[in-house]
């Protein structure tokens, strides 16, 4: 790949990550669980962007993240406090650094306004709170300098042989056209600091001798005796003859480092100059720097070689650089612990297995050591897939394997048994290794949450907290991905609809700043993400209302709170009758329901008034095995999802209740449950069988409604691969996906909760929430 | 003789960044991610130049320079920093510290070896 693509890449890699550290730490800021390094961490990150924003003359984003370190180095340096009034401004910089970010990656244009307002606003904080003229100053500063430095070093900017045109140009000059050469006498005494900086006086002349003749005569007069000698002190002095076409700038731009670390005059001089040079002969090799000045500079005094040695000096290492792009590719080839940093990971733990990692890499000495930032790989997702699909024939392979084991009547001392056991193990561990490849936190959504938090907010007015929970609870990539949109609606919903506005709050005795809640926790081999907001809770008069309005229920139809609250799901409803511009865009809970479904998850609500609602999406690990219960029904094979089930049981006469005409209930433990003859739901049979025949599993929802499921006979429980049955049939009411038993027969999966919705008494308005795996 | 160049910068870009020019340039070279990695690193390692940001975790481009100057094995080695903030008093500091000289960034390659080139022996 092209060297500046890939770095590219990179640079918009780093920066994502940059952004979400940057935002963690203001929000860290904000809520004050911030520590000492956050505020460090927070300008580093600002920093960083705009340095590689520099680099690729991204000139947007550099003038804004300048401003914004610039603010944000005001807070670092304690110079302005970090009051809730600058942490607002600060959050919503970081929101237009990330536009900044994102438009400079997709090559779009940026909001200029929006980014021009934040501006403003920085500029006003970091000029109000300090004498105004430093952050100008700094300002000032940041350009002009940069731009002193192409200046003075002009020429090196041309390429290398430019660099070397010109010094045989010097020569041609000086034999022809002394004319427009100009000399210069330079007196030149280095202190002390300037050797303890590792600067050294003869490569200053060395360097000096690139612009031209140069005749230096060494000053030894200072040098004391042996016993008074300091061997870290600085006793010579040089004077300098130069005879060059530069311009004076540049002659003191090679004394740039040195500046402040040494006496420095530079004089324009005359011919006679050139003569008084002569006394360099004279100069002792006192010291070891005399000796290589004299070396240096006498021969270039004495002849023009020198110049021509400099010149072929700069030359070469240039003209190497010829190819760049081959260059660095040989280059990575030929040394592999620079190529990626897995492999310098693996080397550097092998010497020193107890150290840590960066200690290793010490330890391996002069190895090159690449960047150690946690050891990853950047890996095409397509081939995650194909090894995720693997897995799953290999889960089919192994069930068929085991059944033909038990289909021939192997003996089980044979070890064919134990054996099988073991690689049922092995394929579960890899299984669970493969799908952890793909599983990521949520971190990054929640975060991306706080932004639609305060977009929100300030688009309503109201003020708004958002809290978090649970952020390293990691889910499958896919997931993560598609929850964002659904999840962005719902907080929008949460915030728009959800909380009463300021003046509403106080005058029921709540705090100003409404609470929106967002969770995500592992539960019971799901994971469940909830949205909880502190707002009024879902008026049900109005909501029942405006669905029988918009004949989405029947007037008279008696429905209980929950069965309100899911009205809101239905697609076409809309509760607010002014279209704010916030939530009101055509997009309802309904496409969020339907979002979260084609996940296989659930969507529920639970709200109590004046207190808040809840949503709660739960969803599935993985999109591509689940564990599950192999039961018969009438003769068929199907699959229960073992995360729904509760326990099974074999009823007895005595526990079974009718209830009306057919309906069923069964007491467990003193608990009335509702019975289920899958048989019939699922028409395999057109007679309810007898419960005390059959075995009982309870189930639960995901709602936590438990209802009991009557089935012929459990035969197992295993792993089983989900082959959606969607984009081959589109929906089966009760059916949630199929799979491959293990001698090859195919078995429907149940969707428990569509079968309980199915089977209860659903009111007329109830769509079929039905589990669309795949 | 091949160049030896300990780069330290936080940045994943401009370590990218310096070792592909470095690379290119015909230097052999090791990079550190703070400074404290980077004085790690220099304990096995004699580079001929050492390059380092300023704003850095752990142990930012000041007490790295220090950590270095203070070191028996290194305190000759000349140092670079790398700065976007080109301000005399920050140059002040960085010479005050114990570097050798600077580079501001955003910086070409022809720069950053010249640079180079200019501080080592």
């Amino acid at each position: 790949m092209d060297p500046m693509l890939e770095l590219r890449q990179t640079f918009f890699q780093e920066c994502e990550e940059l952004l979400v550290e940057l935002e963690s730490g203001l929000m860290a800021m904000d809520d004050g669980s911030a520590v000492e390094d956050t505020v460090h961490a927070v300008f580093r990150a600002v920093h960083s962007i705009k340095g590689g924003a520099g680099a690729f003359a991204l000139d947007d984003l550099v003038k804004f993240a300048h401003i914004f370190e610039t603010t944000l180095d005001e807070v670092r340096t304690e110079r302005m406090e970090a009051t809730p009034d600058v942490m607002s401004v600060m959050l919503r910089s970081t929101d237009v650094l990330s536009d900044l970010v994102r438009a400079a990656r997709e090559g779009e244009s940026v909001d200029q306004e929006r980014s021009q307002v934040l501006i403003d606003e920085l500029a006003a904080l970091s000029g109000v709170s300090t004498e105004p003229q430093e952050p100008s100053e700094d300002e000032v500063n940041f350009a002009p300098v940069l731009l002193d430095f192409d200046l003075g070093d002009d020429d090196d900017d041309d390429n290398a042989e430019a660099d070397s045109t010109d010094a045989v140009n010097a020569e041609t000059d000086n034999a022809e056209d002394a004319e427009a050469k100009k000399s210069f006498i330079i007196n030149f005494r280095p202190k002390p600091e300037l050797y303890a900086n590792a600067n050294e006086a003869s490569l200053l002349l060395r360097d000096l001798a690139r612009f031209g003749d140069v005749d230096a005569t060494c000053d030894v007069s200072q040098v004391p005796d042996l016993d008074g000698l300091d061997p870290e002190g600085a006793y010579l002095a040089w004077t300098i003859n130069v005879t060059t076409t530069e311009d004076k700038e540049a002659l003191s731009d090679v004394f740039d480092f040195v500046d402040g670390d040494c006496d420095l005059e530079i004089v324009s001089g005359s011919e006679d100059a050139v003569i008084a040079a002569d006394d360099g002969e004279n100069a002792e090799p006192n010291a070891e720097a005399n000796t290589e000045a004299e070396a240096e500079t006498a021969a270039g005094a004495s002849e023009e070689n020198d110049t021509e040695d400099n010149a072929e000096e700069d030359v070469i290492p240039a003209a190497e650089a010829e190819e760049p792009a081959i260059a660095l590719v040989e280059e990575e080839s030929e040394a592999p612990s620079q190529k990626s940093e897995p492999t310098e990971a693996v080397e550097a733990a092998a010497p020193a297995p107890a150290a840590g990692q960066k200690s290793a890499e010490a330890a391996t000495g002069g190895a090159k050591t690449a960047g150690a930032a946690p050891a990853t790989v950047r890996v095409d997702l397509g081939r995650v897939d194909r090894l995720i699909n693997l897995v799953g024939e290999l889960v089919i392979n192994q069930a068929m394997l085991a059944q033909c084991a038990i289909d021939a009547g192997m003996a089980r001392e044979s070890g064919v048994e134990s054996g099988l056991e073991e690689l049922k193990h092995l394929t579960r561990d890899i299984q669970e290794s493969v799908m952890a490849i793909r599983a990521q936190p949520v971190r990054t959504l929640f975060q991306r949450m706080s932004r639609i938090v305060r977009e929100a907010a300030s688009a309503t007015g109201k003020s708004v907290r958002l809290v978090t929970d649970g952020e390293m609870t990691e889910v499958d990539k896919t997931v993560v991905e598609r929850l964002a949109d659904p999840l962005t609606h719902m907080i929008r919903n949460a915030v728009d609809h959800g909380l009463e506005s300021t003046e509403k709050r106080e005058a029921t005795g709540k705090s100003a700043q409404g609470e929106v809640h967002l969770s995500a926790a592992h539960r019971s081999g799901r994971v469940v993400i909830e949205v909880t907001d502190d707002g009024a809770g879902i008026n049900r008069d109005r909501v029942k209302q405006i669905a029988i309005d918009k004949q989405l229920i029947s007037e008279d139809a008696v429905l209980s709170d929950s069965e309100i609250d899911n009205l809101i799901f239905l697609p076409g409803f809309s509760t607010v009758e002014q279209v704010s511009n916030l939530s009101g865009r055509g997009v309802g809970m309904d496409v969020v329901k339907r979002a979260i479904q084609a996940l296989g998850g659930k969507i529920t609500i639970s709200s109590k008034p004046g207190k808040g609602s809840v949503f709660s999406i739960s969803l599935p690990l993985t999109l591509a095995i689940l564990d599950g219960m192999v039961v018969e029904i009438a003769g068929q094979t199907l699959v229960v999802p073992l995360t729904a089930i509760i326990e099974t049981l074999k009823p007895d006469a005595s526990d079974i209740h009718t209830i009306g005409s057919d309906a069923q209930v069964i007491s467990i433990r003193g608990d009335f449950i509702p019975l289920v003859d899958i048989g019939s739901t699922m028409k395999y049979r057109k007679v309810t069988a007898d419960p005390t025949k059959g075995v009982v599993l309870s189930v639960e929802t995901d709602a936590g409604e438990r209802c009991a499921l009557m089935v012929d006979a459990i035969h197992d429980q295993r792993q089983v691969v989900i082959k959606s049955l969607e984009e081959n049939y589109g929906t089966v009411p009760g059916v949630a996906a199929a799979t491959i038993l293990g001698d090859g027969r195919i078995a429907l999966i149940l969707d428990v909760d569509g079968i309980i919705a199915n089977t209860s008494e659903a009111p007329s308005y109830q769509e079929t929430p039905l589990a669309a795996v795949g | 003789m091949t160049l030896t160049i300990l780069a330290v910068d936080d940045s994943r870009t401009m370590r990218d960044m310096l070792r592909i020019a470095l690379c290119d340039a015909g230097f052999d070279v090791s990079l550190a991610e703070d400074g404290e990695h980077g004085l790690e690193v220099l304990s096995g390692m004699a580079p001929n130049v050492i390059i380092t940001d300023i704003n850095m975790p752990k142990l930012d481009g000041f007490g790295f320079i220090e950590g270095v100057r203070r070191s028996d094995d290194h305190r000759a080695t000349p140092i670079l920093v790398l700065t976007t903030e080109s301000g005399a008093d920050l140059k002040q500091r960085a010479r005050a510290a114990g570097a050798t000289g600077w580079i501001v960034k955003p910086f070409d390659k022809d720069k950053l070896v010249d640079a180079i080139r200019r501080v080592a022996a």
